[in-house]
């Protein structure tokens, strides 16, 4: 009917199997750990005093980038303990975002939802972690009851502060990844599908053949946009990870 | 939604009919859902770039905080693509 045959999800998504239960989505997540472990490592045997460049170059940007926009942001001077983890985080799901826009791989690792969710319930146990340590098991006191909330609210308060701490949370965070991921591989798929359905039209109408440049174009245009997306989202989780444990350490007492 | 009655019920095949309208409901689905989350993010973005230009030099935070609520609000639509993923293909 439409003169164009979008493949089933699976064929987008499903890559086959390497070997059971090993599947290239689980390739691109081990090849992202080991670049970013590869990276730093090279950068950590670099001399230290001497000007930095090349490796050791890089990873002194990121690190500054994520202590100046991510750390000091959200947790302050006294976070900064936290830059190597929420470094980590940072560099694994860029790198396992990128392969969206690599030719050939053009698979974002993040666009299935097994990644984003162990990342995800990392996060949420860190944050639970953090905020025991710190405030003891009255934490769970000040996750379901901000002070100055009157007794007769409390069951109420209590039941949406629960939903949306312990459930919520990390339900967001893993769907905002997986499927901002997912929504700009689809987009790719669709208009690489138009341009090749265009190109290859068996049509009378002759003239619709170099329109084909129209949906290039916007290919074009949304590759860029996913290289965007895909530091944009790696931002974003690392930086929503940095403002829940910010608020499990100081808690509702002296946030307000 | 008279329309896609209409069109659901010329289809023969029950197969088709299912399909057709699993395809009306997700892009309706859609629609719906990026209409609020569209409207809020205008408004924080607009509101952000008030911000900055009067006082430059907060910018940073202006602009970290505008994320966060992008990120927040931007979960509703991304909700409703997944509803959009699990109707059209599901």
């Amino acid at each position: 009917m439409l003169g164009l045959e979008f493949p089933p999800i699976n064929e987008i998504l499903r890559w086959q199997d390497l070997w059971p239960s090993f599947n290239k989505i689980a390739l691109i997540a081990v090849a992202a750990t080991v670049i970013g472990i590869t990276l730093f490592l090279l950068a950590s045997r670099k001399d230290p005093l001497a000007a930095p460049k090349g490796s050791r170059n890089l990873a002194e940007v990121i690190i500054e980038f994520i202590e100046e926009s991510i750390v000091m942001q959200t947790l302050g001077k006294k976070g900064l303990g936290w830059t190597p983890f929420l470094l980590s985080l940072f560099v694994f799901i860029f790198l396992c975002n990128i392969p969206g826009v690599i030719p050939i791989i053009q698979m974002p690792a993040t666009a299935r939802i097994a990644i984003p969710l162990s990342l995800a319930l990392l996060v949420w146990v860190i944050y639970i972690g953090t905020g025991i340590k710190h405030q003891g098991i009255g934490y769970f006191g000040h996750l379901l009851w901000p002070p100055g909330v009157p007794t007769a609210l409390k069951p109420l308060v209590g039941f949406i502060e629960f939903i949306s701490t312990i459930i919520v949370t990390p339900f967001s965070l893993t769907v905002r990844l997986m499927a901002n991921m997912l929504a700009g591989h689809i987009l790719l798929v669709t208009f690489a599908l138009l341009t090749e359905a265009l190109l290859l039209a068996n049509t009378a109408q002759i003239f619709l053949v170099p329109m084909s440049i129209l949906p290039f174009g916007m290919l074009i245009f949304l590759t860029g946009f996913e290289i965007l997306v895909a530091f944009l989202q790696a931002y974003i989780f690392a930086i929503l990870a940095a403002v829940y444990i910010n608020n499990s350490t100081v808690g509702h007492a002296e946030e307000h | 939604m008279e329309a896609f009655s209409a069109i659901v019920a010329q289809a023969q095949d029950p197969d088709d009919a299912k399909n057709i309208a699993a395809a009306a409901g997700a892009g309706m689905a859609y629609g719906l859902a990026a209409i609020g989350p569209g409207i809020g993010i205008g408004y924080i973005v607009g509101k952000s770039v008030e911000a900055m230009a009067r006082q430059p030099e907060a910018a940073g935070m202006v602009r970290t905080t505008m994320f966060l609520g992008i990120a927040f609000t931007e979960a509703l639509a991304l909700i409703g693509f997944v509803v959009f993923i699990l109707l059209k293909f599901a």
